[in-house]
């Protein structure tokens, strides 16, 4: 089930005065089973980009194929829900979707949604619910009830409850505390050990270092580049001029005078090692 | 949604534009209780003439005002089709049980047809080529008067920009939520009457939940800038009157002089 672009191009409200371009002449291919990390500033088309993944927005140009289908400009609105079931998208701050009277109900709305009995759903809510690193006792609280980071886990274990194969995350450790955050991206890359695949757009490029292992960056509604971590963040003179920043530990190694490294450590862990191959030497 | 243009502002930089709020919400109003002044052919015909020349006078493409009037389109040839078949009078030309088209009903017909037209290409000039903040400012003018009789005018004023300064701001945020739920399988367009009006509950109770931790937020955020909700607030928007708007003033005045001369009494 790989996920191949080509040329998509997508408009906004074409003809209309208000006409701006989102997407331009996008085309890749990314692995199933791959953690891959979208980059580039604000405003250069990650967000709709992702909508794109299940036909939330369909392109204006080119074609689309993932999870078995395919999304052209005249694809139909309808018979779209298989394709959903598959392709999930967990957006910005998802906690404003909750609205059911208790959390459990919430987790269970989309396996529901996608075929599962009252049951099956149920079950599978609970088991959701221990895995987003929540207990039991609130399972049968009502979801406003809960602090903003309980709600933000609801929210994505109510995605992940009917278990996608491919798992789109928009910013999903935004505003979260540092211990949520270790967590919920924990949580991320053991769900594509599972094998699934996980695309997250994201603005911590430590995040993109420690996990991912494809990055596509944007510009300007533009792919500028798709490559490894390693490559991308390979040129300090090209991240600059493209607004983009660099791993912690890579800064910090570029301070680091008289040492030599066989590649620029990306992570804190690769730093660590380095530091100490350089020390003993 | 991008096709509804009534509230939409366009910009551009024309006369129009450069008119007070105040000037062009009154030659709005004016405008439409004028209309009904005409009552013939002459004077119907001034009235298409004068508002096609303030669309003229905008600069804007003619396809921002033919969708301004395309989603009435159907209204308007309904009302007319009215009167094309049941008005009684002048020469009969087709006649079956209740339904006739005589001369009168042509021209009745005709009549509405130019009326409903220009009333909504005058209220799209309006909306088109003004922000609606302003249009705001202009609706808080006008009511002044009322301070008189005790109508919190101020407080009405603020209600009126908070509410269309969220508009947009509640747009995206029913348009999100509509996503994120289509996103693990709500389905907004499919089913019956019944159906599609439960599917609505992940949208609504979300966006009121949202909209009011908004408003909390907003009003603890005011407090802390200072507000108090009592009277010698300053006004940082203030609106001026130009010599352009003496050409609305001569515009809508030369109007209002034609009609009188050429209607029939």
């Amino acid at each position: 089930m790989s996920i191949k672009f080509e040329k998509v191009g997508y408009t906004y409200s074409p003809g209309s005065p208000l006409e701006k371009k989102g997407l331009d002449d996008i085309s890749f291919e990314l692995k199933e089973g791959s953690f891959t990390a979208i980059i580039g500033h604000t405003g250069s088309g990650k967000s709709t980009l992702m909508q794109h993944f299940n036909a939330l927005l369909k392109p204006t140009e080119g074609q689309i194929e993932i999870a078995g289908t395919t999304i052209t400009p005249e694809t139909s609105n309808k018979n779209l829900k298989q394709l959903r079931k598959h392709v999930s998208l967990v957006f910005q701050f998802p906690e404003s979707q909750l609205f059911e009277n208790t959390v459990l109900d919430d987790i269970a709305f989309g396996p529901k949604n996608f075929g599962f009995s009252e049951e099956e759903a149920k079950e599978s809510a609970r088991s959701w619910l221990n895995k987003v690193g929540l207990p039991d006792e609130i399972s049968e609280r009502s979801p406003f009830e809960l602090s903003g980071g309980q709600m933000r886990r609801v929210a994505i274990a109510g995605v992940m409850a009917y278990e996608p194969d491919i798992l789109c995350l928009d910013e999903p450790a935004a505003g979260l505390d540092p211990r949520a955050r270790k967590q919920m991206m924990n949580l991320f890359s053991e769900y594509q050990k599972a094998g699934h695949t996980i695309i997250l757009v994201t603005h911590n490029m430590d995040d993109v270092a420690n996990y991912a292992d494809d990055v596509l960056v944007l510009e300007h509604g533009k792919l500028l580049m798709h490559d490894c971590p390693d490559q991308v963040f390979k040129n300090r003179a090209w991240l600059e001029e493209h607004h983009l920043e660099e791993p912690k530990a890579s800064l910090f190694a570029a301070q680091l005078e008289n040492f030599t490294f066989a590649k620029p450590p990306l992570t804190k862990r690769d730093l660590v090692k380095e530091i100490e191959k350089n020390l003993k030497g | 949604m991008s096709k509804i243009l009534i509230g939409r502002y366009i910009s551009g930089n024309s006369l129009v534009y450069k008119m007070d709020p105040r000037g062009k919400l009154l030659a709005t109003i004016f405008f439409i209780l004028i209309v009904f002044m005409a009552n013939n052919p002459l004077s119907y015909l001034i009235v298409t003439v004068f508002s096609l020349v303030a669309v003229a006078a905008t600069k804007l493409k003619p396809k921002i005002f033919w969708d301004g009037v395309k989603p009435l389109i159907w209204l308007i040839l309904f009302t007319s089709f009215l009167q094309l078949f049941f008005t009684v009078g002048g020469k009969v030309y087709w006649r079956w049980t209740i339904f006739a088209v005589s001369s009168y009903g042509i021209e009745n017909a005709i009549f509405i047809f130019i009326r409903f037209t220009v009333i909504i290409l005058i209220s799209t000039v309006m909306t088109v080529t003004t922000m609606p903040l302003e249009i705001a400012d202009a609706i808080e003018w006008i009511l002044t008067p009322l301070k008189l009789i005790k109508v919190p005018v101020d407080k009405i004023a603020l209600v009126m920009s908070i509410a269309l300064r969220f508009v947009p701001t509640l747009f995206d945020e029913t348009f999100k939520i509509m996503n994120a739920q289509r996103s693990r399988g709500a389905d907004f367009n499919n089913g019956g009457l019944i159906t599609r009006a439960k599917a609505v509950t992940p949208l609504l109770v979300p966006l009121f939940i949202s909209s009011l931790e908004t408003a909390i937020d907003l009003s603890t955020a005011m407090e802390s800038r200072g507000y108090r909700g009592d009277d010698g607030r300053t006004k940082f928007r203030v609106l001026k009157w130009s010599k352009y708007d003496l050409v609305n003033l001569g515009y809508f005045a030369i109007l209002i002089v034609l009609l009188l001369v050429f209607r029939t009494h």
